[in-house]
């Protein structure tokens, strides 16, 4: 009997992400997802810039590595080539939330019928750990030596909460992957952000907060429990919009 | 919709990428090639396209980017203030080899400029515009005819080479009006093996990339694309030739430039100077023959252009500097008259002979 498996959508190649870092969990999030859906070979993700630039190389399905932040808008172009094919982006906190906020937003507005899962890790990784629009209040990263100071660069964006006022997007939901019951309420709000896109129903993002051990200085452990204390009272998780629920209560 | 038409040359570009099988159009308004949003807005929902008013010049390159990913013909167009935004996208398009098609309408900078005709985003244009070694093909109507045929040409040129190709017109040529001829052969689009349209689960997947760490590799990427552009050079330019073969006094311009240098070209024989006309068609690949050719017999080449003299350093380049060049040009919205020209040919006839 088969207990465990590898998802067929993620390939067995190795990942180049730090020891402890929470993309994995995600990747393959995503790829049993893709898995359980049998949608990979009508699937095209889009990679952003940033860690996880590379996720073209690990996702079994057709992939499109975007410009930094663009991840949207070219999401945009393929799903209007063709809407019978399931289109997703995966992009980090700069890429969505700071050089890409245009993009996010006028996707959302749009209600484009995409999937985005957005990996907040209140840092940029790839760069070697620098201030993120969504990095604490005081956290201590290589351009905020001394702690975000919100006087000077203000405070760290909400995307979901910015996102829901919008009568665009169709589902909202912030998670994170800090413990196994976590992990498995990720999935199942990651399936429903591509069942909602296979339905017809429009712009979907899942919010995972996320670690980044090597960035943050802390041992992957601490950095799970950082997320505890420290991201998820700031970033609280939950659904921010789910439109179609809504509209089910109102009935 | 009758196949001799009166149309701007906007509307022209736009009808014409509708008949070259453009189904996908992304655009942000910018004064003055506006008219091919609107255009775009009217058309697309009628024959199952898209027309999609982007956020910004970025977002729709980048939509762009994503339609050429899937295999289909993509275009956006713009002035340019909004081709400098879209000089990101156009780069990355390049990095992924991605065939496009981007319509510049330029307009008087730098900055903000005006919104009068300009010639001053030449360097722009034939250098790349964005980061990196990379061309474009650039092609360069002269009358509301070749805004059309040159739409269908770059689609073309773009699909054939895994290109961007732009059309460099201007605010002239996408406002004024001519009858124009839409019944043109149109080949179809190759077959896209690498796009990405799903596996299908029938073959590994395709990637979309312009990313390549490996500075080895990035090289022979980088070699690669350049051994096909030297098939573009050898098999895609274009140029006009206008009473050249005993010329004395050669012109080059292109686009509106070169239809009032035209005038004065004439107007020069009438009074017994022998004057031509050489109009590259393709800025870039920029045609060197015919400037190569003109320096063996010309005492002067006079380059006229709506910029400080940008096109001018490629006619130099061509004529090896064996014979004089001198600009003719006016800026900032002004178009030169063909009086202008005319007395700059005067001049240069005056100057004596070859050195």
């Amino acid at each position: 009997m088969i207990v465990y498996d590898k998802p067929h959508a993620l390939l067995d190649v190795p990942l180049h992400y730090c020891p402890g870092c929470t993309h994995g969990i995600v990747h393959k999030l995503v790829a049993e997802v893709l898995d359980e859906l049998g949608i990979e070979g009508e699937t095209i993700g889009i990679a952003p810039v940033g860690c996880s630039v590379m996720a073209y190389d690990y996702f079994a399905c057709d992939m499109i590595e975007a410009a930094h932040g663009r991840a949207p808008a070219v999401a945009t172009g393929v799903k209007r080539a063709d809407p019978s094919k399931v289109v997703f982006t995966y992009q980090g906190d700069g890429d969505l939330a700071s050089i890409g906020m245009a993009e996010t937003v006028h996707a959302a507005a749009r209600n484009e019928n995409i999937t985005v899962i957005f990996i907040n890790n209140a840092i940029y990784g790839m760069t070697g750990g620098q201030m993120a629009p969504t990095s604490l209040v005081g956290q201590v990263t290589q351009t905020s030596p001394y702690g975000r100071d919100p006087k000077l660069c203000g405070y760290p964006i909400k995307v979901c909460e910015l996102l829901s006022e919008l009568e665009g997007p169709e589902y909202l939901e912030r998670v994170t992957v800090n413990s196994i019951p976590h992990i498995r309420a990720a999935k199942k709000a990651i399936k429903k952000a591509f069942q909602n896109q296979i339905a017809g129903k429009g712009f979907s993002l899942v919010e995972v907060v996320s670690s980044c051990p090597t960035n943050w200085g802390m041992t992957p452990q601490n950095a799970l429990k950082w997320i505890e204390e420290k991201m998820l009272p700031y970033y609280p998780l939950g659904v921010y919009k789910d439109r179609s629920a809504s509209e089910e209560d109102k009935k | 919709m009758a196949d001799k038409v009166l149309m701007k040359g906007n509307e022209a570009i736009a009808e014409a990428a509708i008949r070259a099988g453009c189904r996908h159009y992304f655009g942000y308004p910018i004064t003055p090639q506006t008219e091919v949003a609107a255009y775009m807005a009217k058309r697309m929902p009628k024959i199952g396209g898209t027309f999609l008013q982007a956020e910004s010049e970025i977002a729709a390159i980048n939509m762009v980017y994503g339609v050429a990913s899937a295999g289909l013909r993509a275009m956006t167009s713009s002035s340019s203030p909004g081709i400098s935004l879209k000089g990101e996208g156009i780069s990355y398009l390049a990095g992924a080899d991605l065939p496009a098609l981007v319509v510049n309408v330029q307009r008087g900078g730098p900055g903000l400029g005006g919104i009068q005709p300009s010639q001053s985003d030449y360097f722009q244009a034939t250098r790349g515009g964005g980061h990196g070694d990379y061309h474009m093909i650039v092609l360069a109507p002269s009358s509301v005819q070749e805004m059309a045929e040159l739409t269908v040409k770059g689609f073309e040129l773009a699909d054939q080479y895994r290109m961007t190709a732009m059309i460099l017109a201007d605010g002239t040529m996408g406002q004024m009006m001519e009858p124009v001829d839409l019944n043109f052969d149109v080949k179809p689009a190759p077959e896209k093996p690498w796009a990405t349209t799903g596996t299908k689960m029938q073959r590994k997947h395709n990637i979309v990339n312009s990313l390549s760490l490996v500075p080895e590799e990035l090289e022979k990427l980088n070699i690669a694309r350049f051994e096909r552009y030297d098939l573009v050079k050898q098999n895609e330019t274009m140029y006009e030739e206008f009473m050249m073969d005993d010329a004395e006094i050669a012109i080059a311009a292109f686009g509106i430039a070169a239809r009032v240098s035209k005038n004065a070209v004439k107007e020069a024989r009438k009074r017994g100077i022998k004057a031509g006309l050489i109009r590259p068609i393709t800025l870039w690949p920029f045609p060197d023959a015919p400037f190569k050719k003109a320096a063996t017999h010309v005492k002067e080449i006079i380059s006229v252009e709506l910029s400080m003299g940008q096109m001018i350093e490629d006619v130099r380049l061509a004529s090896e500097c064996k014979v004089k060049v001198s600009l003719c040009n006016r800026v900032g919205g002004m178009i030169p008259s063909p009086e202008q020209v005319l007395d700059a040919i005067v001049k240069a006839s005056n100057n004596g002979g070859r050195e």
